[in-house]
C-alpha cells in the first residue's frame, strides 16, 4: 500500500505595521482616527500604570505586581474588539485588557496591594479574577461559551494566557473540547517568550505556537503582538468568526516581557541585555507613535500630552486606592459560602 | 410509593431537576448514549437532548473546569467524573476554583454545581475505582461533601445539592447502587444539607458512619444498646447532633472504610474531646482501613472494615 499523505498545513503570521511604523494599507483593520488615538492612549495609560505600580511596589505600598512592559499592544489591541457582553478570562498579566475593558484603576491597583475586595468585578463587566495558577482558567472559558451557545447568547468568549500555559494539561483538554463543540471563544496566548526564567524553546519544540490549533481542529494564527493594529484586526475577525457559528481561533500574540517575571524576579540571571536591549527597539507604543507621527497625526507634544493625561488618571487611582479602608477581620469570611457553615460562623465570631 | 435502587433514586432526581430548572445540565464522559457507566443518566440524553446531557471527551480537568465556567455563567451544571479515583485529575479545578470563586470574586460570580462521582470499595473493579479518599475534598473550604447512604437519601440529598448555592461534592457508594432498595417518595422532598440522621436510637454508645459503611454498622450493631449516627453530610459536619448523642452515651466509635490517617474519623474524634471530653467514659475509637492503597478483589475483605472488627471496637468501649 502506497503512503498517504494525511495532511499539510500552513500557519499564517499576521501584521500591519512593521517596525518603522508602515502600515500594509491592504490590511489595515476598519478603524477611524478616533479609535486608533483611544488605542494608543489606552497604552500610554497601560504603560503609566505599569510604571507607577512597579514603584508602589518599590515603595512597599503594594505587594509583589508582575509588569506588563512590552505588551500593551497585545492587550489592548484584542481588549478593544471585545463588547461589554463579552466574557474574559485573564491570567495574571493582562492590566492593559483591563484598562482597555474599563476596570476602575483604583481597583486594580487594590488587588495588587494585597486586597481582594477588588477582584468583585463590576456589574457592568464579565471579567473573571485574576487566574494565578497557570492555564487553569482556560476551561472555564470554554464552559461559559457552552453556557452562551445553550443560552444561544451572542456573547464570545475570549481566554488570556501566556506561552508557559500551553504546555500545561488545562490547555490541551480545554482547546480539545473547543474543537470538539466548536465553540465561540478566542485563545489570545501572549507569547512573551519567558515563562519567568525559561525561555519558549524551553516550553515547546513546536516551530510556532499558532499551528498547535490545527490539531485541535481549528484555526490558529500568529500575530505581531506589538503591532497593535495586527492584533486588533486578528481579533475582531476570530470575534465574528465566533459570533457567527464559526466555531474557534487560537491567536498567538508573539511579545516580549520586557521586564522582570515580577517584581519579586530579577531578569537578569537568565537573559541577555542584548536580547532585551532589541525588544527595546521593538517597543510597540513606539510604533505605533511613528505610525500616527507619518501621517501628521502624533507629535512629541501631543505625546507629552497624552501622557500627562495618563499620569493624572493613575495619580487619582492611587489615590482613591490608598483612601479605602482596610477591610474587617470578619471580611476573612465574605463570599466563603453563601451562608456560612456553623463552625465558619463561630470562627467569625472569634470562637 | 415504588421501591427503587439508589441508581434509580438519583436518575428520578437528575430528571425531576432537569425538568423543573433548564439551568440544570449534565456533563462528563459516556453519560449521555451510553447512560453512565452505572446506568445512573440513563434515558436522560433521550429525553432532554444532547445540549443537556453532554458526552465530553475524556478530560477530567476540562470537565471539572468547564462546569465552573458554566455556573458562572448562570447554569447548574452537573458534572459526572466516572470514578472517584479520576477526580485526582480534577482536584485543582475543584480546589482553586470551584471552591474558592466565590470567595475570590467576593460574590460576583459563585459556583453552584454538583459533582456526582461513585466512590468506595468492594465492587471488583479496577485499580483506582474503589477509592474513598473524602477527607482530601473535606478540607477543602468553601465546597460541601455529601454522601448518602442509601435510595432515600440520595433523592432527598441530590436534590438539596442541585439547589445548593454553592459547589457540593456528592459521592455515591458504588457498592450500594443496586444492594438496596427502599420505598422513594416520587414526589419533590429535600433532606437539608449539613444534617446527620440518627439511624438507629440507643445510649451506651454511639457509632458513626456514613455511605456504604453504614450498613455494614447496622448488621453489626445487633445485640448492643448502641446509637447508630448517618452522617449525610460530611462536610459541614452535623456538630449538633453528634455531640447531642455522644453527650448522652459516653462513647464514640467513628467507623469509616477511608484509611486511618487524617482520615475524617480524626477530625470528628477531634471535635468530639474539644467539645465534650467530659462526656466521654471511654476513648474515642475509629475503626478504618489500613494505611495502604485501596488493594484489588482479592484483599478487599481485609482492607474494608468488616463486622468483626466493628464488635471489636464496641466491646472495647463498652468495658469502661
Amino acid at each position: 500500500m502506497p503512503e498517504e499523505v494525511l495532511a499539510t498545513f500552513q500557519v499564517k503570521r499576521v501584521s500591519v505595521l512593521n517596525e518603522n511604523g508602515s502600515a500594509d494599507l491592504a490590511l489595515m483593520p476598519e478603524l477611524s482616527a478616533d479609535q486608533i488615538w483611544r488605542m494608543y492612549q489606552l497604552m500610554v495609560l497601560s504603560r503609566c500604570f505599569d510604571e507607577r505600580a512597579v514603584s508602589l511596589q518599590r515603595e512597599g505600598r503594594l505587594g509583589t505586581y508582575p509588569p506588563i512592559r512590552g505588551q500593551e499592544a497585545a492587550q489592548v489591541g484584542s481588549a478593544s474588539a471585545l463588547k461589554a457582553e463579552d466574557w474574559v478570562f485573564p491570567s495574571f498579566r493582562e492590566m492593559g485588557a483591563h484598562l482597555t475593558l474599563g476596570y476602575p484603576i483604583p481597583q486594580l491597583l487594590q488587588y495588587w496591594a494585597g486586597d481582594e475586595r477588588a477582584q468583585k468585578t463590576p456589574p457592568q463587566l464579565n471579567i473573571f479574577p485574576f487566574c494565578v495558577a497557570v492555564g487553569s482558567q482556560i476551561p472555564h472559558a470554554v464552559g461559559a461559551a457552552l453556557a452562551a451557545r445553550y443560552r444561544r447568547d451572542s456573547a464570545a468568549v475570549a481566554v488570556y494566557f501566556g506561552d508557559g500555559a500551553t504546555s500545561k494539561g488545562d490547555f490541551h483538554e480545554a482547546m480539545n473540547m473547543a474543537g470538539v463543540y466548536q465553540l465561540p471563544i478566542v485563545f489570545i496566548c501572549q507569547n512573551n517568550q519567558w515563562a519567568i526564567s525559561v525561555p519558549l524553546k524551553g516550553q515547546t519544540a513546536s516551530a510556532s505556537l499558532a499551528q498547535k490549533a490545527l490539531a485541535y481542529g481549528f484555526e490558529g494564527v500568529q500575530v505581531d503582538g506589538n503591532d497593535v493594529l495586527a492584533v486588533y484586526r486578528a481579533t475582531n475577525q476570530a470575534l465574528e468568526k465566533a459570533r457567527s457559528g464559526g466555531g474557534p481561533t487560537f491567536l498567538e500574540c508573539l511579545t516580549y516581557r520586557m521586564a522582570d517575571h515580577t517584581t519579586a524576579d530579577d531578569a537578569g540571571r537568565y537573559r541577555s541585555d542584548e536580547e532585551v536591549a532589541l525588544w527595546n527597539g521593538r517597543d510597540p507604543i513606539l510604533r505605533l507613535e511613528r505610525f500616527l507621527a507619518a501621517s501628521g497625526a502624533w507629535t512629541p507634544e501631543q505625546g507629552r500630552g497624552v501622557k500627562e493625561e495618563a499620569t493624572a488618571l493613575i495619580d487619582r487611582g492611587v489615590r482613591e486606592m490608598e483612601a479605602v479602608p482596610p477591610p474587617a477581620p470578619a471580611e476573612l469570611f465574605d463570599g466563603a459560602l453563601e451562608t456560612l457553615t456553623p463552625r465558619q460562623a463561630g470562627q467569625r465570631k472569634g470562637r | 410509593m415504588a421501591q427503587l435502587n439508589m441508581v434509580q433514586a438519583i436518575n428520578q432526581a437528575l430528571a425531576d431537576e432537569m425538568a423543573r430548572d433548564d439551568r440544570v445540565v449534565l456533563l462528563g464522559e459516556d453519560v449521555g448514549r451510553d447512560g453512565g457507566v452505572f446506568r445512573v443518566t440513563e434515558g436522560l440524553q433521550d429525553r432532554f437532548g444532547a445540549e443537556r446531557v453532554l458526552d465530553t471527551p475524556l478530560c477530567e480537568s476540562a470537565i471539572m473546569g468547564a462546569a465552573i465556567g458554566m455556573a458562572a455563567y448562570g447554569l447548574r451544571p452537573v458534572p459526572e467524573i466516572q470514578f472517584m479515583g479520576f477526580t485526582y485529575s480534577a482536584f485543582e479545578q475543584l480546589f482553586a476554583h470551584a471552591a474558592r470563586l466565590r470567595s475570590r470574586s467576593r460574590g460576583r460570580y459563585s459556583c453552584p454545581l454538583v459533582v456526582r462521582t461513585p466512590y468506595g470499595g468492594g465492587i471488583k473493579a479496577p485499580e483506582l475505582h474503589e477509592e474513598s479518599t473524602e477527607a482530601i475534598f473535606c478540607h477543602i473550604p468553601g465546597l460541601k461533601v455529601v454522601v448518602p447512604s442509601g435510595p432515600y437519601s440520595a433523592k432527598g440529598l441530590l436534590l438539596a445539592a442541585l439547589r445548593d448555592p454553592d459547589p457540593v461534592l456528592f459521592l455515591e457508594p458504588t457498592r450500594l447502587y443496586r444492594m438496596l432498595k427502599e420505598e422513594v417518595p416520587e414526589v419533590d422532598y429535600q433532606l437539608e444539607l449539613g444534617k446527620a440522621r440518627v439511624a438507629r436510637k440507643g445510649s451506651a454508645v454511639t457509632v458513626v458512619a456514613w455511605g456504604s459503611m453504614l450498613e455494614r454498622v447496622l448488621k453489626s450493631v445487633d445485640g448492643y444498646d448502641a446509637e447508630v449516627i448517618d452522617l449525610l453530610t460530611l462536610n459541614p459536619l452535623d456538630l449538633e447532633t453528634l455531640l447531642s448523642s455522644v453527650r448522652k452515651t459516653g462513647r464514640a466509635v467513628i467507623v469509616h472504610e477511608a484509611i486511618k490517617t487524617c482520615g475524617l474519623g480524626a477530625e470528628i474524634a477531634a471535635t468530639l474531646a474539644e467539645e465534650a471530653m467530659l462526656h466521654l467514659r471511654a476513648p474515642i475509637l475509629r475503626v478504618t482501613a489500613p494505611d495502604v492503597p485501596v488493594p484489588l478483589a482479592k484483599l478487599i475483605d481485609q482492607y474494608l472494615p468488616g463486622p468483626d472488627r466493628i464488635r471489636a471496637a464496641l466491646d472495647e468501649v463498652l468495658k469502661y
